[in-house]
């Protein structure tokens, strides 16, 4: 039940994308930046707690869930204190994202080449 | 050679294309002009480490057949004019590197292959030059980095989109008798109808075409049935409607002669959204496909509109409109007499 809650939230997810790719006319770009955007404040206002507690991995992926990574850097225990920390916390989570999509980038750029 | 109306040049002396050459790639290999093209290759890399270097190569290779066609060497060459689509237009400025010929680079987006060859056909004429040589190149790997999104980014693009021809195109013209005859060359204005979308540019151009074809026909008197064949660049599904519209709606119903190079190139199953675009679509479907018909004698007179959207990636960015221009040149079989054309 698990994995079909996960397929159906995250497929949800994938399903706004696409109508605003093609009915909104927004660019790829717009989409993945509304949705890192959405993640943080559903993040911070404790919503997307929820959200993630009953779609589980069908809502922690990107991009949405990375936004949600980001806020929740900075609202788990123990808290930063000032500016910097709170900058620094903001990677806390999403660092690690940060880390295997280079790291991942990297390692496929060395046995793949592009079909066009 | 003399202008004729606003925008016309007509050619009263023999000026002829003494050859031309097409090379391209995969995709284009399999399409329903495949067996035209003289020089096709397997994988869009054509045999080099990049794609921009593939288009380079795909042009090198079109410029030295059609010279080995003319049985011309490079040295016998007073000019060359070419362009494409990479900033800089980088592919013609390296392809030029390799010849011991004066060199004026043109940008004039898709519509740079009967742009170059107008313009050739003019410096010919009035004596600047006895043969001069033009080519034109796309690449869709190129063309889609620098104008849409890498490929490699897997983003969707709607039916409307067209897909950039992989392919070179090069033709010689002179004085000394070749199979083909250029007869007359309108130079469209540009046209911007204001629209912004770069996965629609065929009815961003359709404007631009059925300007420069109005234009052509009111600066010699001419109609549609005084042609074969009208084709247009790369208009695609979209663009080709559009144009054909505006041009009934101006009194010039061209749907008998008319056709469109980005239709013509590949199969409807081959997955290409709209249809081909690009600087090499008129190239390799004029160099390649039409010219064998004109010899065959399927047509007697082309009239070639390659349509070009002047698109730059920054002033889209900025939310500037696309402008769009096209070129029309009228190309006969030489085998023929020339007839009147008013």
């Amino acid at each position: 039940m698990e994995y079909v809650r996960a397929f159906l939230a995250g497929g949800l997810l994938c399903a706004l994308a696409q109508l605003a790719l093609d009915r909104g006319k927004w660019t790829p770009a717009d989409v993945a930046s509304a949705f890192v955007i959405l993640g943080v404040l559903l993040g911070f206002s404790g919503v997307y707690d929820r959200f993630v507690a009953w779609a589980g991995a069908g809502a922690t992926m990107p991009l949405s869930g990375f936004g949600y990574f980001l806020a929740k850097g900075v609202m788990v225990e123990p808290r930063p204190d000032g500016l910097v920390e709170t900058g620094a916390a903001v990677f806390r989570f999403a660092g690690a994202l940060f880390a295997f999509i280079v790291a991942g980038s990297f390692f496929a750029s060395l046995i793949c080449k592009p079909k066009g | 050679m003399k202008r004729v109306g606003k925008q016309t040049w007509v050619f009263d002396e023999d000026i002829y294309i003494r050859a031309a050459a097409t090379a391209v790639g995969p995709l284009e290999a399999d399409g329903p002009l495949g067996g035209y093209f003289d020089i096709w290759h397997r994988d869009l890399y054509c045999g080099e480490e990049t794609w921009e270097l593939a288009e380079r190569r795909l042009m090198s290779e079109a410029v030295a057949r059609c010279l080995q066609k003319a049985g011309v060497s490079a040295h016998d060459v007073d000019l060359f004019l070419a362009g494409d689509l990479l900033n800089q237009n980088a592919t013609s400025n390296y392809v030029a590197r390799e010849l011991p010929i004066p060199f004026l680079c043109l940008f004039g987006a898709c519509s740079t292959s009967m742009q170059t060859l107008a313009a050739a056909a003019a410096f010919v004429a009035g004596g600047l030059a006895d043969t001069a040589l033009v080519a034109t190149s796309s690449h869709n790997a190129t063309a889609e980095r620098q104008f849409r999104y890498p490929t490699e980014l897997g983003v969707q693009k709607p039916k409307t989109a067209t897909f950039t021809v992989t392919g070179a195109g090069a033709a010689l013209v002179g004085r000394t008798p070749g199979r083909w005859r250029i007869r007359a060359a309108t130079i469209g204005k540009v046209i911007d109808a204001g629209l912004t979308n770069p996965l629609d540019m065929g009815a961003a151009m359709a404007p631009a075409a059925a300007d420069t074809i109005e234009q052509h026909f009111r600066d010699l008197g001419t109609s549609p049935s005084d042609y074969d064949l009208i084709v247009t660049g790369d208009l695609s599904r979209v663009g080709s409607v559009i144009v054909r519209e505006l041009l009934a709606e101006s009194g010039y119903d061209i749907s008998d002669v008319y056709n469109d190079c980005g239709l013509m190139i590949y199969r409807p199953d081959q997955k290409v959204f709209a249809g081909g675009s690009g600087c090499a679509c008129s190239a390799v479907v004029t160099y390649g496909y039409l010219f064998h018909e004109l010899d065959r004698g399927t047509f007697h007179r082309l009239f070639v509109v390659a349509t070009g959207a002047l698109l730059s990636q920054t002033m889209v960015q900025q939310k500037q409109s696309i402008p769009a221009v096209a070129h029309g040149v009228v190309i006969e079989a030489a085998k023929q007499e020339p007839d009147s054309l008013p």
